[in-house]
């Protein structure tokens, strides 16, 4: 079943703070802690792309206004 | 976009796509973005003026897209008055930190709002001076350290913290005054819904209009911006609890 939502996470805004992926209910964002984007920031990003439902939480929680929300048309 | 999908939410246009300089996690982004939501949602982009404080936020004219005034510190309730009285159709709201509304600008501030001046303050209230390397703001907790209380704030010497939306309610000609965070989606959601009303009601001319944020300051309270969450959830809400301490009967506003 394709999932409700999904993200997409501006990789050179994104700071690193975490608010999203602490308030994510679904956990599927998560912080690349293996990357940084040009400012050597750790960025978040969809972790697990079949768990968004959308809600948005994660985009009202960005400070930085890096994430847009798509959800599926039903 | 994939197929199948639409666009439910994306940053507001008149947030100007430029990096800001605040700290990661820091709520003065976040403020931002809910104050441009509102513009771009009712259309206002050309009948509201900003008037910037002197504090972090004083290069804010830099990332909202709409007229912006730099104020001198603590002076913006003054300039916000000016503008409001040259110019009454237009929405104007001041942006102020702790530093600058609380501290320097406490009589500017008392006396806009004693005169009943028809623009809308938005105070952040972190509880620090941020900008200037995280010195004891009026709003600092009781035993809360900063770089000019090592050992916490006492409150023998430097009184308790002062409590803007309480004391500032307390005057007739103030209309709304409403206090709330960004720690949690749902209060980030209030926080939008408090400035859409007290813009209503500044549209309405029913008085001064005045909305404290309880913001966070990563940096300077030495921790991450998800302790800063907790800090706020477990210190300081139960000090300045959240709310609403005066408003208009709903017949005048709608």
């Amino acid at each position: 079943m394709p999932a409700k939502g999904y993200v997409e996470i501006s990789i050179e805004t994104c700071k690193g703070c975490n608010l999203c992926v602490i308030h994510c209910p679904t956990k599927c964002l998560a912080l690349n802690t293996s990357d940084t984007n040009s400012y050597g920031l750790h960025y978040a990003y969809m972790v697990d792309e079949d768990e968004c439902i959308a809600c948005q939480n994660c985009a009202i929680m960005c400070p930085d206004a890096a994430i847009t929300v798509f959800k599926k048309v039903s | 976009m994939k197929p199948g999908y639409e666009q439910i939410y994306k940053r507001p246009e008149t947030l100007l796509p430029k990096r800001m300089h605040y700290c990661p996690g820091c709520f003065h982004s976040t403020i931002h973005k809910i104050i441009m939501e509102i513009v771009e949602e009712w259309d206002i982009q050309d009948k509201v003026i900003g008037v910037c404080p002197v504090g972090c936020s004083v290069f804010a004219y830099d990332y909202l897209d709409i007229d912006m005034q730099e104020a001198a510190h603590g002076r913006a309730a003054a300039v916000a008055t000016g503008i409001k009285r040259m110019l009454p159709d237009k929405i104007v709201f001041s942006y102020q930190g702790d530093g600058d509304l609380a501290a320097i600008g406490t009589a500017e501030t008392i006396h806009a709002c004693n005169r009943g001046e028809n623009f809308t303050f938005i105070f952040i209230n972190n509880g620090i001076y941020g900008m200037t390397g995280g010195q004891m703001a009026p709003t600092t907790l009781e035993g809360q350290k900063t770089t000019t209380s090592p050992y916490g704030r006492e409150p023998a010497t430097t009184g308790m913290p002062i409590k803007m939306s309480e004391l500032v309610s307390q005057l007739i000609s103030v209309a709304y005054v409403e206090r709330v965070s960004c720690n949690t989606p749902a209060n980030t959601r209030k926080a939008k819904r408090a400035i859409e009303k007290a813009f209503k009601i500044q549209m309405k001319g029913l008085g001064t209009t005045f909305i404290e944020v309880v913001s966070n300051c990563p940096s300077n309270w030495k921790c991450t911006p998800e302790e800063s969450l907790e800090w706020i959830k477990e210190k300081a809400l139960p000090y300045f609890p959240l709310g609403v301490f005066k408003e208009p009967a709903k017949e005048e506003v709608e």
